[in-house]
């Protein structure tokens, strides 16, 4: 589903990504842990298509299309979702609204009908349980006002919603505490599907007690420098990113 | 500025026929009038108050074109410029010129009033004369168009509310600018009398269609009494070919709430004048604004808030977005004379610009006289922020989209303070289209 070969990619003219190679397909969960700084979120970033992030080398194929030169939406279109690291507010704009609008482009790109305001809600509303968040939040503008926790689960509420086939979580267990990262596992966890792949970025082991995944990757310096199975989370959290970076070194 | 530009509405002055109907009071004033316009000419950009807009545009094209015999305007129009669910009464006019046919004549409240400046005129000036003229100023440069309006005053609006009178439903106003014809100008003159406990909501629109430019002059009066509380909407939707200037004088009375709410779109220039006199305590004024402009659109927003008496309050945010070569002006001056002891003022002008080219003049004016006062103003100028686009567009909404939906919030701020729900939606609806299509808005 997901193939990268090779990523280079710039910020603000500094290279973070130096060579990154991730092979994901359907139905798996892949981690991807690595200490702050070492570009997870421009992986992530790049993955969706920001523009200010610049891929000067290799490439990522997205069930087997090049990614390259695909506009953000497009790549949404396309089934591609980010629950951010940190959403932004948008002030003014309701939430659920441009969820309807978002749902509605995608559907329309897939040739599906499109949801009327009525179905959208019951839709919608299904989706709120998984991770039980209330309307009225689910209403405000977009994140204002809201918890760290509350916008957290807004990302993995707009993904239940929009039923992405590759979904990238940067950090979504940061700042939550722990009944509300059960929650918001259990959501992601109902969207485990065999045709959808799920890439965990996370600085802790925490997270993946409760998604459990099939891969773990460490990124180090702008490349995966190991990679293997559950176990090797548990090592990590062991040993400390030291471990890897000497032994990345030698 | 030169004679020459103010001599064809000199002649036209001359060939006037004044009406058997009116009361010859009006006459007077009307040649006073003229006088102060001959004297003044169009206002040039070294006043003080016209340095951001010239108006050599206006000055140097001959306005006042006859107006096609017949009024080609339709209730649909009136439909365009008010929204479907309005069922308040709407007075209509096309070039400035009552248009019964295009009008409603939903029932009133007992005692109140709302027909055409002509009709009461004739029916009741002892009604019209204490106010007329005497609210806005006209004997300075400055006002040289609240001259021409009022040299050529003839029709326009009149609403009277008695003591204690309510008016659920907004009174609608329809100023509609020609379609073709020879440059027609159209300077109606609205008076708003609110007595003491009144309440009401009106709004007056204007929308046109081009190509051929045309020019509105429109002059505004709101007396509003002890304890009233007026809230007035002005929607102005011009075509992009049309000039509009429109000046507005309230007059406020003890523990009164005027809130006025302008809403810009068209016009290639539009002027702006909403000033708001606090002539007894208690009183509170509320001024917000929202102006929408684009390719090579200008549009000048003056506001003034005198505050002479004390304990009185005034609120103010006026909202920019300026996109392509647009250039946008905010001169917010707020003045609080020696007897305004316990003064609050509050004012802020947010600006967005869509283009590296778009422009915005934004000048606070705070002339605080009295010390035992808390004022406050502020004025920012952004873009759009790249990370919430980028987060929109993260979810499969078109960069387009994205963008209109940033505008739509932010221009939300100023819509939804307003109060009556079916014009907070046209309003709503109508700057959606504006954003979307980019240019102002015309009459189909
Ligand atoms: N928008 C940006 N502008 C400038 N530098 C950035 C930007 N985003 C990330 N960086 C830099 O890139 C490096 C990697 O950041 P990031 O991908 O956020 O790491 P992680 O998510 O692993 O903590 C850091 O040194 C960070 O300072
Ligand atoms: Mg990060």
């Amino acid at each position: 589903m997901l193939k990268i070969t090779n990523l280079h990619a710039k910020v603000e003219g500094r290279e973070i990504l130096k060579g990154l190679d991730l092979e994901v397909r359907p139905g798996e969960v892949h981690a991807v842990m690595g200490p702050n700084g070492s570009g997870k979120s421009t992986l992530a970033n790049v993955i969706a298509g920001r523009e200010d992030y610049e891929v000067t080398g290799g490439e990522i194929l997205y069930r087997g299309e090049n990614l390259a030169g695909l506009s953000p939406e497009d790549r949404a279109r396309d089934g591609i979702f980010l629950a951010f690291q940190y959403p932004v507010e948008i002030p003014g704009v309701s939430n659920m609204y441009f969820l309807k609008a978002a749902k509605n482009a995608i559907l329309r790109h897939r040739g599906e009908d499109e949801l009327d305001a009525v179905d959208f809600l019951e839709f919608a509303r299904r989706k709120l349980k998984l991770v039980e968040m209330n309307e009225e939040l689910a209403n405000r503008p977009i994140n204002e006002g809201f918890s760290g926790g509350e916008k957290k689960r807004n990302e993995i509420f707009q993904m239940a919603v929009l039923e992405p086939t590759l979904c990238v979580l940067d950090e979504t267990d940061s700042g939550l505490d722990i009944d509300a990262l059960r929650v918001v596992a259990s959501g992601v966890n109902a969207l485990r599907s065999p045709e959808r792949a799920m890439l965990l970025i996370t600085h802790y082991q925490r997270l993946l007690e409760y998604i459990v995944p099939d891969f773990v990757h460490v990124l180090s310096d702008g490349r995966i420098v190991r990679s293997g199975g559950k176990e090797l989370a548990l090592e990590l959290e062991e040993k400390g990113y030291a471990w890897i970076e000497e032994h990345a070194a030698a | 500025m030169s004679r020459a530009e103010t001599q064809p509405y000199l002649e036209r002055f001359r060939r006037l026929e004044p009406s058997a109907a009116e009361p010859t009071w009006l006459h007077g004033m009307r040649d006073a009038a003229i006088e102060r316009f001959a004297e003044f000419g169009f206002p040039s950009p070294r006043l003080e108050d016209w340095k951001y807009t010239s108006v050599r545009s206006i000055a140097t094209s001959d306005f006042g074109g006859a107006p096609p015999a017949r009024n080609p305007f339709s209730k649909r129009d009136v439909a365009f410029s008010l929204g479907g669910d309005f069922h308040g009464r709407i007075l209509a006019f096309a070039d400035g010129r009552y248009a019964p046919e295009l009008s409603t004549i939903e029932a009133l409240p007992e005692g109140v009033i709302a027909e055409s400046l002509a009709t009461a005129l004739a029916g009741r000036p002892a009604c019209i004369e204490p106010h007329l003229g005497r609210v806005a100023t006209w004997d300075a440069p400055e006002d040289a168009f609240v001259a021409l309006n009022t040299a050529f005053l003839g029709d326009g609006a009149f609403v009277y509310l008695p003591r204690g009178a309510v008016v659920e439903a907004p009174i609608g106003l329809v100023f509609l600018g020609l379609r073709n014809g020879a440059a027609p100008i159209s300077q109606p003159r609205i008076l708003i009398v609110a007595e003491a406990g009144s309440r009401a909501t009106i709004v007056e629109s204007y929308a046109g269609c081009g190509p051929d430019a045309y020019l509105t002059n429109a002059v505004t009066e709101v007396v509003v009494g002890a304890g009233a509380s007026i809230d007035h909407v002005k929607l102005q939707c011009e075509s992009g070919s049309a000039f509009h200037v429109s000046a507005l004088q309230a007059q406020q009375s003890r523990d009164s709430r005027f809130a006025s709410h302008a809403i810009s779109l068209g016009a290639a220039l539009a002027r702006n004048d909403v000033n708001a006199r606090i002539d007894d305590a208690g009183a509170e004024a509320v001024l917000n604004g929202l102006f929408v402009a684009s390719a090579a659109q200008h549009v000048d927003n003056h506001t003034e808030i005198d505050h002479a008496k004390p304990h009185s309050q005034s609120r103010e945010l006026y909202k920019g977005i300026l996109a392509g070569r647009a250039h946008g002006v905010f001169n917010g001056k707020i003045i609080v004379r020696p007897d305004a002891q316990n003064t609050h003022a509050q004012q802020a002008n947010d600006n967005l610009l869509m283009s590296e080219d778009a422009r915005i003049n934004s000048k606070p004016e705070l002339m605080i006289h009295a010390d035992d006062v808390k004022c406050s103003h502020g004025s920012t100028i952004g873009y759009l922020d790249e990370s919430a686009l980028f987060y929109l567009r993260s979810r499969g909404i078109s960069a387009v989209e994205a963008r209109e939906f940033m505008m739509r919030a932010f221009a939300s701020e100023v819509t939804r303070a307003i109060g009556s729900a079916p014009v907070r939606t046209r309003v709503d609806e109508l700057v959606t289209a504006r954003l979307a299509r980019g240019a102002p808005l015309e009459i189909a």
